[in-house]
Formats: C-alpha cells, structure tokens, sequence
C-alpha cells in the first residue's frame, strides 16, 4: 500500500506482516473513549467507495464468490438509492462516501488471548476496560478495532453447550450454511440506503448460533472501537436463537474524536425460533463527529421474545429504529430506548413492531434527554392489520428537555385495523427547571452534578432493567456528559 | 462558634427592588424569627442569602465566620453550611431521597474520594429514628405527590443529614397543617443546640409557640423595624400588622 489516496488502483492484499500506513493519531484525552493509538493496518482499503474496494474487501476476506456477488448487488443498490432525506435531515447530505476509508485492519484473524493482540490494540481495550469485564461477568468477549476483531474468546464452558459466537467473517467461512439461510433476510439489501451501504462493504461484527434448549447464563459481548479517522465502520451481526434458547448479548461503541466525520453503519438481524429469547443490549458512546445510522431488526417466532435495550449516547447523527417481527402466534417484542442529544447532536431514534401472527404482543419505552443545542425525534411505527385479533401494543414516548434551545420532536406512527387489538399510547414532555437545579444546588451538588442527577432519576425506571454493569456505566456515561454542557 | 452576618443588605427581582437595606447577625445556638405581613421580602431574604441566580444583591454583604458568600454559586454556599429549608420544595423525579442525599454528601467529599455507603445508611437511619421516620420513606423519590407534611419531613430530614451551620427555614404562608407544624418544630428543637443557628421566616405566631425563639424582629417593607424578645411575637398576635405599620406612619410624620 503506497498512498492512503489510492482508490483506483488497489494493490492485491499483502500477508500479515504488512507495510506501515501512516496512521493520524490525535492526543490522549481524559475523556473515556477520546484517545487513539498509532497503528500500522496491513490491510487497507484505500479512500473512497468503487467496485474496487469492494474485490479488496473481498479477496482480503478470501470470501466465497456469491458473497462478493451479494457485495456488489448491494453496491449498485445503494448507488441507486436516494438519500432518505424526504422524511430525515438534511445533515446526511454532509456525508462525502469518497472521503471515507471502507477497510483498515491488521489481519483477518482474531486472538483468542489478550496476550496475542498486538500491543497497541490491546492497549485501547485495555483502558476502556474490556479485559476486566470479561473476566468479571463475560461469557465471551468479540472485541472490534476498526474493520475486523482483534480478539474473539468464549468461555469454555459455553462453548461445550455447541454455542457458537465468532465475528462475521469467521462465521461466513466456517458456517456457510448456517449464516447463509439467515443472511440478510430480516433486513434485505435494499431495506434503505445505509442497509445497502453495510451489505456491500460488511466486515466484523458477530456471529452467534445458540443451540436448541441452551440458556446462555451469562451475557456475550462485543465492544466496537473506530481508531482512526475518515473511517467507516460498517459491522454485520447475525444472531440466531434456536428454539427454546435464551442469549444476552451486549454491545458497547466508542470512537476518538477527530475533526473530520466518521460512519458507523452496522446491520443487526436477530432471529428467535420458537420459544427463544434474545435481548440485545446497546450502549453506546460514540464521539459528535460520527454518523451513526444503524439498521436493528429481529424475527420474533412462535412464543419467542426479542427484546432491544438501546441507549444512545453522543454521536453527530444517530438514526436508528430497532424493530422487531412478531411472526408467530404469541410472540413478544420490546424496545427500550435512551437516547441523550447534548449540543451539536441529533439522536433520530425509534421503535418498530410488524405484528404478524394473533397474540402477539408489543411493547415500547422510548426516552429522550435534550441538553443544550441538542435534538431528539421519536420515530415509531406499530402495524397490527386487520387480520389479526388479540395483538396488543403499549407505547410511552417521554421527552426532558435541559434548558430553553433543545428540541424534541415525536412522530408515531401506529396503525392498528380490526377490533380485536388493542393499542396505548402515552407521550410525555417535562423539562428540569431552574428552581429544580437551584434546590439541588443548595443541597451541595454542583450545576452539572445537579442536571446529572436530573437525567439519571428521569431514566431511573429503564435503568433499573439493565445489567448492573451496565447501568453503572450509563450513569457514568451521564455524568460526564453533563460536565461537559455545563458552562 | 460560627456567625451570620447580614449588613445593610439590598435585594431586586428584576428592576423591583424588595429587601431594602437590612442588617442583621446570627450566632451559633440562637433561633431568630422574621415575622411581617405578605410582601415585605422575607422569603426573598432568605434566597438571595442561599443564591438564587433571579435574585440580583444590588448592595450590602452577607458573610459566613467573615468572609462574604455573595461571589459564590448556590452549591458552594450550601457546601460552606448554608442550608435553606424551603416553602416549595422542587420534585425531583425517579430519584430517591436517599440516593439524593447519598449524591449531596458525596458532593461534599474530596475528589476521588469515595462515601462509605454502610456508614451512611447507618447515619442515615440513626436521623431517621430520632426524627420518627419510617424507614421506607427514603424509597420514595423526592417531593413527588408529597402532602405538605410529608415535604416538610423530607426537608427536615435532609437538614439533620447535612448538619448546616445555618438553617434558613421559610415557612412563611405555607398554610402548614398543625401537623406539620409540629413536624418542623420537634425537628428544628431535636436539632437545635450550640452548633446550629437557625433564621425561622413565619408570618404567624403559632408556630413560635412550638419553636420559642431567642429573637424576634419584625419585617416591613425590606426592612428589620421592630426587634425584641419572644414577648414581640406575641405582642404581635395581639395587636396585628397593622401596629406596626401606624408606629412606623406616626415616626415618619
């Protein structure tokens, strides 16, 4: 790899000991995910988005050919496709996909210890604590920095019940017809713009097969890290619950904050065959220069459970609806949603339940904190047709508003035929006053400890659902946010 | 031994000017009252000294053990031991009174340094106890769907934990119960004692018959015009405002 410009000729995939890019590296900051390491990717992608980088993405991965034909099926998808900005903001025109590096990792294949990661990988996670966690309270830890894993480890024990948990690349290759009968079939290429995008230059994200019966006791979990800048961070998840299994699984995302914009646009498809549950947890932190637009959306079967808990802090642009297909009789699907809009952020967040079969039920919690500048939208859409008889949908969208400048907008969307169903909606808007703050004030807490605390109580009841691990982090991801708004 | 100054202290809403000039020092140990009609600023007395930002101190000083508190935020007043017992009490939803007063002593730590959360729920409790308070009422979240005393007995509980130098208790006009009269009087006499002074804002007499105060003044118009022993207070309640306002007609005449 000669130049870090060159998109048109592409030079073949170099073996792992690789050539060095020069790699920018901003300054350590003491904010938690702020900082970046120098690294030397052996495999890159180039500036900019053709045929080309697609084939490199490809032969890099050593993929099986209808996969590079499914990459560029997708590719001309989303050439062809507009930008969805009839209905969402026009800040995603600011995107320039020729600006943007499609591919950077330094080998295909993750570690199974920390000790074999390279040290200045090993290092990012090491400081955002991921070593720790896994062996606090893991199953299986995946470990993302940039385009592929660097680590990847599942407990023994959890492995011996047959689960599988691998990145996508992996899983392509040593699973073929598992992934392949699932692949983009809860989310098809063409489902918008961004789903098209990801299916055409995909690389990492997990793979996870849980076998019929077997209950995953403690959660898997995947941390995303983009380290360098103009990136674009593009995962494919896949998670297939068989029936009756149950699997817990938790993603946290964080990326240095550079002055130019960066992607992440990831692909989620859950499938819960009949009687399996999945929850699948989000939170995320990424820096205001990242565009986040993201495509979440699970197959509910028979008496099965999908359950999203989604909390979106920082980011430029979020935009993400998890969504769920209620396909068999009975089947549940819940959305929990925290999203935080502080100054120069929008977090454009939503909820989606198809309801498909009788008796199935849905349910979706969505709260929005604007701090500042920032602005939070609510997009819902519950369909029940008319067919159908006892579905039933709860939704409650509550929205606080920090100072007189944020913005809340809600747009549901709820379309229910046929009066055997029954939906409820509730939508709810306060604000943390003056005198709120001052009383808290006077009790000692300072201004920013005092709006912290305000949005904590506010998400208090969500909160509470979550892992602990979790949701101390939430609080500590809070904080500091409201440190910075504060003046 | 601590002390309250206030010194010729000016206070405006907005372009309203509201205390006008008024003078006054709290010891350690002394319960003083302001009594006076509706609208002579006695609850914006007791706000501007906490620092509320509507409330602008055009001229005077107020200062703790001598040196002044006006250029500090609200926060660092409280931290310095200013505690204001309010009339209205914010509701702050989803977070627990114990959780609040966790995060306010907290506040008051060094950085890096963590609470001890058995010794607080010890302390906690033992407050609690000597306040006759159930013990899941620090469950609930603070304020929220309060009755009167029940506002009353959080704030007097959040008092005893943050043990203040100086407690400003604005009572007035609250249309307070008997019981929850009596709710603030048994906390402030537990409480009261050498290392507490107390400013008790009220604009009737009764609750001076469960809190006996060391000395009582009279608000009107901004300012102190009438000081005396509790003898005052009851004077007062025999011969209404009105006295005040035909001594101070016939002393301008």
């Amino acid at each position: 790899m000669s130049s870090l410009s060159d998109t048109t000729t592409l030079s073949p995939p170099v073996p792992d000991e690789a050539t060095t890019v020069d790699n920018p590296a901003v300054g350590i900051d003491q904010t938690a995910g702020n900082f970046s390491y120098k690294v030397d990717y052996a495999f890159d992608a180039g500036t900019g988005l053709s045929e080309d980088t697609i084939r490199y993405i490809s032969s890099v991965k050593k993929e099986a050919p209808w996969i590079l034909e499914f990459r560029l099926a997708a590719l001309k998808k989303f050439l062809a496709m507009p930008m969805p900005t009839h209905w969402a903001t026009k800040d995603l025109e600011n995107i320039d996909f020729q600006k943007i590096r499609y591919y950077l990792s330094q080998g295909q294949k993750p570690k199974r210890t920390w000790d074999e990661v390279p040290d200045d990988i090993k290092k990012t996670f090491e400081r955002l604590g991921i070593p720790e966690q896994e062996r606090k309270f893991l199953a299986g830890v995946e470990a993302q920095f940039d385009s592929e894993a660097a680590y990847s480890n599942i407990k023994d024990i959890v492995a011996k019940q047959g689960v599988i948990f691998v990145n996508s690349t992996e899983g392509l290759r040593e699973h073929p017809e598992l992934f392949k009968k699932f692949f983009g079939k809860v989310i098809p290429t063409g489902d918008n713009k961004f789903s098209a995008l990801n299916s055409a230059v995909f690389s990492g994200g997990s793979f996870i097969y849980v076998p019929k019966g077997v209950k995953v006791a403690q959660p898997l979990q995947a941390y995303f890290r983009i380290n360098a800048e103009n990136f674009g961070q593009f995962e494919r998840t896949l998670i297939i619950a068989d029936e009756g299994a149950e699997v817990t699984y938790m993603e946290g995302c964080t990326a240095p904050k550079f002055s130019t914009s960066t992607l992440h646009s990831a692909v989620v498809e859950l499938v819960a065959l009949k009687g399996a549950k999945i929850q699948y947890i989000t939170v995320q932190n990424w820096a205001n220069n990242v565009f986040n637009l993201v495509t979440k959306r699970g197959v509910a079967h028979e008496d099965a459970e999908i359950k999203w808990i989604d909390c979106n802090i920082g980011s430029r642009l979020t935009m993400k609806y998890p969504g769920v297909v209620l396909k068999g009789e009975r089947a549940r699907g819940e959305v929990i949603s925290i999203a935080l809009a502080n100054d120069g952020q929008h977090q454009d967040t939503g909820a989606k339940m198809i309801h498909a079969a009788n008796n199935t039920t849905s349910n979706i919690v969505a709260k929005s904190i604007s701090v500042g500048q920032g602005r939070s939208t609510y997009r819902g859409v519950v369909h029940i047709p008319k067919h159908l008889k006892g579905c039933k949908n709860n939704t409650e969208c509550d929205a606080l508003l920090i100072n007189t400048n944020s913005r809340t907008d809600t747009y549901p969307a709820i379309t229910v035929r046929g009066d055997k169903n029954s939906t409820q909606h509730e939508a709810s808007v306060s604000k943390v006053s003056e005198d709120m703050i001052f009383y808290m004030q006077q009790r000692g807490l300072t201004e920013a400890q005092a709006m912290s605390l305000a949005v904590n109580g506010f998400i208090n009841d969500l909160a509470r659902q979550f892992p602990m691990e979790y949701s101390v982090e939430l609080k500590r991801l809070i904080d500091l946010e409201m440190e910075g708004s504060v003046g | 031994m601590s002390q309250l100054e206030i010194k010729d202290l000016h206070v405006s809403i907005g372009e309203k000017a509201i205390v006008k000039g008024l003078t006054l020092t709290i010891h350690s140990g002394e319960v003083h009252a302001i009594m006076g009609p509706n609208g002579t600023g006695k609850s914006t007395l007791s706000k501007a000294i906490a620092g509320h930002p509507d409330y602008t101190i055009t001229s005077g000083e107020v200062l703790l053990d001598g040196a002044s508190i006006l250029g500090q935020e609200a926060d660092e007043r409280a931290r310095a031991g200013i505690f204001l017992a309010f009339q209205y009490p914010s509701e702050i939803p989803g977070v627990s009174i114990a959780n609040f007063l966790r995060a306010a002593q907290q506040a008051r730590m060094a950085e890096g340094e963590e609470l001890d959360a058995s010794a607080y729920y010890k302390r906690l409790y033992s407050k609690m106890d000597l306040l006759k308070i159930d013990r899941k009422f620090t469950s609930r979240s603070v304020n929220e769907g309060f009755s009167g005393g029940e506002k009353k007995r959080c704030e007097i509980l959040q008092m005893a934990m943050l043990e203040p130098k100086f407690a400003l208790m604005d009572e007035t006009d609250s249309g307070l119960d008997i019981d929850a009269l009596r709710i603030v009087a048994d906390g402030v006499n537990t409480m009261r004692g050498p290392n507490l002074g107390v400013l008790l804002i009220t604009h009737y007499q009764r609750l001076l018959d469960y809190i006996v105060p060391d000395h009582v003044h009279v608000m009107y118009d901004g300012r102190i015009v009438k000081s005396g022993d509790k003898s005052l207070a009851l004077e007062l309640e025999a011969k209404g405002y009105d006295w005040i306002k035909k001594e101070l007609a016939a002393s301008a005449a």
